[in-house]
């Protein structure tokens, strides 16, 4: 039988969460005066570590609204949702969709889908390690064998989707010193792969991310081909070129 | 020690820690490692930083693995806690702990998680004789599972429970007597505690039962102050050793002799150098006390 939780660290537990709480009851000061500001030291590290956590996660989101509205909002997703796990890296996977629906970010639609990009940027940089199949190996298979071929992609690819041009966004906000302004007309679908230590970011041709989804499905590069439009060639050259398979079933 | 020497232990477990300073491992560092080979103790690092699957945390650990004697330390697995420990997280340290065999391991005598909900700070335990049983079952839990004895580490805290009924020496010690774990013993939470609960930092340091410690951790804080303008000390791992820590550090090697010392450095992460400078400060004090029972050895001998 699961015992019962303790109910002095149940009670510790709310009060972390609610900034207008009391202290809860049995704790004391060698004084015997009041204890909130000691208390307030175990709130301010709980919420504190975590809007680092996700100010480390999200960089480019932090630099498009600035240090301060950033942490007001990462403050309240925070308490809104505390971390399910131990591991802070696993930390945020519902950030992005708590972006969308923050009110004061109405201005910036886009917000949510970076926050993705980058969240898909730490999933590739944690993956399992794998080798990437040689570009020789790749490049062996014969033309008419394409089609029934499975490829077992990299387990470090993401794709993400947009409406935004969150790659063209993301690039800017995370290597120039000078933001290149973005015309925000068209969106982008990104790929996201770690073939070996270093993340990159490749913008997908039209077709890729619904071509890349299939394969990641199993199916066969025929059966993930029937999207429209989709430019076939450049999706292969960029899997091929971009190491992202590490084995073909012919 | 010579380079070589540290190259012919790739790969071997270490039956403990080599009585010498090491220094918490960060990425940012790897590569200053690499390139000038530091003559240090040893390297620590947080288990749960290394719980991904693959990538550069791995890739970096394994090259300094090879090199270097190496120490995990748990700051998730909230043995102290009001629920079960998370099976889950037990597993995972498990695999950890079987592909890098640092060591030693240790972990706090704290709660971090409730529930579902992790809690990311190193949150107080009520010292009484039900927190005492569910520690106790929760270290023998780990110590079956990774099939290795731990080491506990003593809290910074920042308030008292009005339910304690033990100190919290003895309530390490009890921990450490029941179960066969080490202990881990904290000087700069000593320091902090013992100005933020207002007791002796030096007779606690006299009184700790050194017999069942292993490893000593030494780390800078930050000061605050409480409702009544009293002086409430933050371990907050953001600067240097602070000279009152280096005093009572100096004071406990006299009791426990030559130990494997770390310099902790997590938040503000200064350049290697000053890292590395802080780790030779201990070593000093470590040579110094090597030669102090050394003489001792000697003078029994005759």
């Amino acid at each position: 039988m699961t015992p019962l939780p303790d109910k002095n660290c149940t009670a510790f537990t709310d009060a972390l969460f609610n900034p207008n709480a009391r202290p809860p009851d049995g704790l004391k000061a060698w004084h015997n005066g009041p204890v909130a500001k000691r208390f307030a030291v175990y709130r301010n590290n709980v919420v504190v570590g975590l809007i680092d956590a996700l100010a480390e996660r999200f960089p480019v989101c932090l630099r498009l609204v600035g240090a301060a509205f950033f942490r007001a909002m990462a403050k309240s997703f925070v308490r809104a949702s505390p971390p399910r796990s131990p591991i802070l890296a696993e930390y945020g996977d519902d950030f992005p969709e708590f972006i969308a629906t923050f009110d004061p970010t109405r201005e910036l639609p886009y917000l949510a889908d970076v926050a993705r990009l980058e969240w898909a940027i730490g999933r590739a940089y944690h993956a399992t390690d794998a080798t990437p199949l040689p570009l020789e190996a790749v490049r062996a298979i014969p033309a008419n064998a394409l089609g029934d071929a499975i490829f077992t992609l990299h387990p470090s690819v993401q794709i993400v989707s947009s409406h935004f041009p969150i790659l063209s966004i993301w690039s800017t906000n995370a290597f120039d010193i000078a933001v290149q302004e973005v015309s925000l007309e068209r969106g982008e679908d990104v790929l996201v792969l770690r073939p070996d230590l270093e993340v990159e970011a490749y913008l997908l041709p039209p077709g890729g991310f619904s071509f890349i989804a299939a394969l990641i499905k199993g199916e066969t590069v025929s059966a993930a081909s029937s999207t429209d439009p989709l430019d076939l060639p450049a999706c292969l050259g960029l899997l091929f070129s971009t190491a992202a398979i590490t084995a073909i079933a012919a | 020690m010579m380079l070589d020497d540290r190259c012919t232990q790739n790969r071997r477990p270490a039956a403990a820690l080599p009585a010498r300073a090491g220094v918490g491992f960060k990425g940012l560092h790897f590569a200053e490692i690499i390139r000038s080979r530091p003559n240090i103790g040893f390297f620590e690092i947080h288990a749960e930083n290394l719980m991904g699957a693959g990538g550069p945390p791995h890739a970096q650990l394994s090259r300094i693995r090879a090199d270097y004697a190496l120490s995990v330390h748990g700051v998730g697995l909230s043995i102290g806690g009001g629920t079960p420990l998370n099976p889950r997280h037990l597993e995972r340290l498990k695999t950890l702990v079987d592909r890098y065999e640092p060591a030693s391991f240790s972990e706090h005598l704290a709660w971090s998680s409730h529930g579902t909900s992790f809690l990311n700070d190193l949150l107080p335990v009520a010292y009484h004789m039900e927190t005492l049983e569910r520690v106790v079952s929760n270290v023998q839990q780990v110590q079956e599972r990774l099939n290795r004895r731990i080491l506990l580490e003593n809290p910074a805290t920042y308030l008292e429970f009005e339910t304690s009924t033990f100190s919290e020496i003895e309530f390490l010690d009890e921990i450490a007597r029941r179960t066969g774990c080490g202990l881990l013993l904290d000087i700069t939470n000593v320091h902090v505690s013992a100005v933020n609960n207002y007791f002796s930092a030096e007779a606690y340091i006299d009184a700790f039962p050194m017999r069942h410690v292993e490893e000593i951790h030494l780390a800078g804080f930050s000061c605050d102050s409480d409702d009544l303008d009293q002086p409430l000390l933050i371990d907050a791992h953001c600067r240097p050793v602070a000279n009152e820590v280096w005093a009572l550090y100096q004071r406990a090697l006299t009791r426990t002799g030559p130990i494997a010392t770390l310099i902790e450095w997590d938040n503000d992460i200064p350049s290697w150098d000053v890292l590395h400078a802080q780790a030779q400060r201990a070593e000093a004090l470590l040579t110094m006390a090597k030669k102090i029972k050394a003489r001792r050895f000697h003078a029994v001998a005759q």
